[in-house]
């Protein structure tokens, strides 16, 4: 799994980054580049069989049952971009080093910085779409923590804020498109589904599945009208945003088209809808980045109408667009990464971005200006910089696409007029910047960075320089190979070379540098126009007004019914289920009664259901009276396990006994610190109402139970009654089921009930009540708490009340018994001796710390599941043997008995942490005796 | 006998709401002591009701009731029980904090 290896590595990287931070600001930084580095040396290897052609697929079974697979997949396009990812990545981490100032945490700036890295990685190297969008989810979360780095200021939680919420809205409709694209295509793995595409496209449901997986990659690559989040990212440190904004977060969209689209891709759905939507993005972030005062808003507006460029060149769906796609995303990549570091470089060496403040920057730092200029220059598309190659392709692909257009020069004005402002907007990033005037009012004198700090910028620009030269020998190689994966196919011929000879492409992009000039030196008065109409043109004012619509309907829901009240929650919440169930019964066809034969009705089951009633009415009628309404409970729960015993569950009947002995030990000890009446506050018309209620609720309740009672039934219990013995070892087939067959399910069980048992500790510690020294009547406390009889008796007793429970945790495999009940025994007799004879008394003889006793019990109901993966069997696999013992003879023992043991020991500490802290703040806050005071 | 077992579900369910409805802390956890009852025997009840047919495996059994929903049952009610303790503690902790025990926190 050494593609698996790849995406882990950065994030075990990103613990260890965060941990090292401790003993010294840069550590984290040396570590997060070694982790990089390791990433990247594991990759390489893999390069030479990738660059030959071939597709390596890695693959764990996961879910095996649901056919997920933690499945990987290395081509071309998955390597172009993990080597992007990778490759960038180390720059940023280097350029981060110098960026961050002594205040900003070291460790956790490369901990999320690992953290997304990791999961972009996880995307593109994703053979399975369905874990392809658990990684999709995890850059929006890792990109939520980068962007709200600075978690003091507003700006950059609302920004980060926004980004999740337009990224995790697009993620969630993209997870419902890959379900259908899964169900349609038979498969959820990438080979599959690459290769199914005529399928796809004739499937009726293609359209939706289309539109959700769109708004997904749209959403991430911040296409219009879902563009505005990308500028609000802004407020992250700049390392993120070179590093989010240039090779990785917003190419993740564009990614997902390239890798869908042989799939997806040559129906007018998809042409028009990426069109349109590219289209449109392309000229509107253009159009904006050129109004932009702030230099990382220039870049932010850039970066939103390049990819609308890259975005409207998949649209096109032809085999040629593709290969100039991804040659844009290697170029973009390249040069905004480069471009988005030098803003950095300028804001932290003025301390400000805003260009109408920065000016001349030319002779304090010629060498940041040369490189800054560089890059803009290939964002601009001049010739002898990469920018350039990929932009004529477009231009070239455009004017091929609107040949076949009826009004396609239409397409060609749009794009020669986004091309005329990318190049005015370039612009301004170098003259507005590094020459026009003097610098106004900065607040620190500018001057070059550290030396290592230009090093990132230097390789990028290098880069441009030698793509935008040498496309042949340099880039033509990698991109060749990922063009080849993008179509799953032959990659048409293409020519990477500086000169084409005359044709529409190269006037194109004349037209462009000659109209962005123009445009650049009539800037002015456009300034003081878009200035006027700053703020009107906002998709984020709708998004604002959408949120704060969605925030005034739930708060109005929830005024609405929660006004404080408990009892009105719960009388709203029976009223509704009880209209509800009404509904659906009256609703349906089928008679209340059926067609099962009944059991006939007996003497004592009549007179036990009689004293249930009573009691229970009693209960409700006396309910003031606490004590009494508690005793006639404790009376109900001994019905109730009657019942379980009359109809063939002994198993239950035992529980319900022992748990009902141990409720009301607690209910009574809970009772001693609260008032020992209830006063009267109800109303009668309260009252009637909550009996309409109750009478509504019972009689539903009663009737749901008539109806399933009196009807036939399929179970899957044959399977279980005849497995239990061959499969499990054991008779009981109720224990069975609990220690083998759903093993899984108790495990979970026991977890939640050592979790209650934890939180109630936690709750009481340091809790102080008072308690009453008298009774409800008015009468003091019997001052003998410990009476000699009954301390004698227990002590008597607790040895057989502990062979009891042993017994039954024993027999508990093959006769009613087990774990559970054992539990809750040998809690009764333990909890009887701290009654009768004081916690004192009972501290000084046991251990008084409970925690290692459910520590235990977890950890050996986890380690028998764990010890079935030592045989190569999956988690809780059983076995079972028969033994001989002289003098005993034959028994069996089976694995699943060592699984109940944990389960009693997590019953066992568990129920006495409860009962035993409540019951020492009895100890704390009872009044001494007079004479026990005077000693 | 099933409509013994249907009118004893009614009745603890009737008692278990009327109780949860209640303004006090504890009748509150008292009523959800009957739903649990309620609950838990509503369950068992999917399994139909037999006599004298436990689901222990034996030569000599006519036959055995469904093991499926007893198994489901028993740990709820174990469950069950750790549910009370945890919001009898909850009571207790809100008395403490409090002064008083009705269950929005407030006299009335």
């Amino acid at each position: 799994m050494s593609l698996g290896l790849v995406v882990l590595i950065p994030y075990l990287g990103a613990v260890l980054a965060a941990w090292v931070a401790r003993f010294g600001r840069l550590h984290s930084a040396w570590v997060a580049a070694l982790v990089a580095g390791l990433a990247l040396a594991w990759l390489l290897p893999h390069a030479p069989t990738t660059f030959a052609g071939a597709t390596v697929v890695q693959r764990l079974a996961w879910l095996p049952a649901v056919g997920l697979d933690l499945a990987f997949r290395l081509d071309g396009l998955a390597l172009l971009f993990a080597l992007l990812i990778l490759g960038i990545g180390l720059l940023i981490i280097l350029y981060a080093r110098y960026y961050l100032s002594e205040r900003d945490s070291m460790g956790r700036f490369y901990a999320y910085l690992l953290l997304f890295m990791g999961a972009m990685l996880g995307i593109v190297l994703s053979e399975n779409l369905i874990q392809l969008f658990l990684f999709w989810e995890l850059t929006s979360l890792a990109s939520f923590l980068l962007i709200s780095y600075w978690q003091g200021r507003e700006e950059a939680r609302n920004g980060a804020r926004m980004a999740l919420a337009v990224t995790g809205a697009g993620g969630l409709a993209m997870l419902g498109g890959f379900l259908l694209l899964g169900e349609i295509a038979g498969s959820y793995e990438l080979s599959v589904i690459l290769a199914s595409g005529d399928a796809i496209r004739a499937h009726p449901l293609y359209v939706p599945m289309l539109v959700l997986v769109l708004l997904g990659a749209l959403t991430k690559s911040a296409q219009f009208p879902f563009h505005f989040w990308l500028p609000h990212a802004m407020a992250a440190p700049t390392p993120v945003s070179a590093y989010l904004h240039s090779a990785t977060m917003v190419k993740a969209g564009v990614f997902l088209l390239a890798r869908l689209f042989p799939a997806l891709s040559g129906t007018p759905e998809w042409a028009w809808l990426l069109i349109l939507a590219g289209g449109f993005t392309l000229l509107l972030g253009a159009f904006f980045a050129l109004f932009k005062h702030d230099l990382k808003g220039l870049l932010a507006y850039s970066t939103i109408s390049h990819l609308g460029l890259i975005t409207l060149l998949f649209g096109m769906g032809t085999g040629l667009a593709a290969v100039a796609g991804v040659f844009h995303i290697i170029n973009h990549a390249i040069f905004k990464a480069g471009l988005f570091m030098a803003a950095g470089i300028i804001d932290h060496e003025c301390g400000t971005r805003d260009m109408r403040r920065i000016n001349g920057l030319w002779k304090y730092m010629p060498h940041t200006a040369t490189l800054a200029m560089v890059a803009a220059a290939s964002m601009a598309g001049v010739p002898l910089f990469n920018g350039f190659l990929s932009k004529e392709m477009f231009f070239a692909e455009s004017v091929h696409l609107s040949a076949g257009l009826t009004h396609g020069w239409l397409l060609l004005v749009a794009v020669v007029l986004a091309g005329v402002f990318a190049v005015a907007y370039s612009l301004r990033f170098i003259h507005d910047v590094f020459f026009n005037g003097e610098p106004v009012d900065l607040p620190r004198t500018p001057h070059e960075p550290p030396r290592w700090m230009k090093v990132p910028v230097e390789v990028l620009v290098a880069l441009c320089l030698l793509v935008g030269i040498l496309p042949a020998v340099t880039v033509e190689p990698v991109l060749a190979m990922a063009a080849a994966s993008v179509l799953q196919g032959p990659v048409p011929p293409h020519d990477l070379a500086l000169w084409h000879g005359f044709n529409p492409a190269l006037l194109m992009s004349i037209l462009a540098l000659a109209g962005g000039l123009l445009l650049y030196a009539a800037r002015k008065p456009l300034f003081v126009l878009a200035d006027r109409w700053q703020g009107r043109l906002d998709a984020r004012a709708l998004y604002q007004r959408l949120l704060q619509g969605l925030f005034a309907l739930a708060g109005g829901v929830t005024r609405a019914l929660d006004i404080g009240s408990l009892q009105r929650l719960i009388a709203l919440f029976v009223a509704s289920a009880v209209l509800l169930g009404a509904a659906g019964f009256l609703g349906g066809e089928a008679p209340l009664t059926g067609g099962r034969a009944l059991l006939p009705v007996d003497g004592v089951s009549l007179l036990a259901t009689l004293g249930l009633l009573a009691a229970s009415l009693g209960a409700v009628a006396l309910h003031r009276r606490r004590l009494a309404a508690l005793i006639l409970t404790g009376a109900v729960g001994l019905v109730v396990s009657l019942v379980f015993i009359k109809f063939s569950a002994p198993d239950l009947a035992l529980t319900q006994l022992s748990v009902e002995v141990v409720t009301v030990v607690l209910l009574l000890l809970a009772l001693y610190f609260l008032p020992q009446r209830t006063p009267a506050e109800s109303g009668l018309a309260r009252r009637g109402r909550d009996a309409l209620l109750a009478l509504a609720a019972g009689g539903g309740a009663a009737a749901l139970a008539w109806a399933v009672l009196t009807r036939p039934y399929e179970s899957i219990a044959p399977y279980f009654l005849a497995q239990s013995v061959p499969e499990g070892g054991g008779r009981n087939v109720v224990n069975v089921i609990l220690v083998d067959f759903r093993g899984f399910d108790t495990l979970g069980e026991i977890t939640v009930l050592a979790l209650a048992g934890l939180g109630i500790y936690a709750m009481l510690e340091r809790l102080q009540l008072p308690g009453p020294d008298r009774d409800a009547e008015g009468r003091p406390w019997d001052w003998d708490t410990h009476p000699a009889i009954m301390a004698s008796l227990t002590r008597l007793l607790l040895p057989l009340a502990l062979l009891t429970s042993v017994f039954i945790l024993l027999r508990g495999h093959n006769l009613p018994g087990g774990g559970f009940i054992a539990g809750l025994v040998t809690a009764v007799a333990l909890i009887m001796q701290y009654l009768a004879n004081g916690a004192a008394w009972t501290h000084a003889r046991l251990p008084p710390n409970l925690h290692p006793v459910i520590g235990w019990g977890l950890a050996v109901a986890t380690g028998t599941g764990l010890a079935s993966w030592a045989y190569d069997h999956p988690f809780l696999t059983s076995t079972f043997g028969h033994f001989d013992w002289p003098l005993v003879g034959e028994f069996e023992l089976a694995s699943a008995m060592v699984f109940d043991l944990g389960v009693y020991l997590v019953v066992v500490g568990s129920t006495l942490l409860i009962l035993i802290y409540l019951g020492l703040m009895h100890g704390a806050s009872h009044v001494l005796r007079p004479d026990e005071e005077a000693r | 006998m099933e409509a013994l077992l249907a009118l004893m579900i009614g009745v603890l369910t009737a008692c278990g709401v009327y109780l949860a409805l209640r303004a006090r802390a504890f009748p509150v956890v008292l009523g959800l002591t009957y739903l649990s009852y309620a609950v838990n025997l509503f369950l068992f009840a999917m399994g139909r009701l037999s006599i004298g047919r436990p689901p222990v495996i034996d030569a000599a059994a006519a036959g055995y009731t469904d093991p499926v929903p007893q198994a489901l049952v028993l740990t709820a009610i174990v469950i069950s029980f750790a549910m009370t303790a945890f919001v009898i503690m909850l009571a207790l902790k809100a008395r403490a904090e409090l002064g008083n025990d009705h269950v929005d926190g407030r006299e009335s």
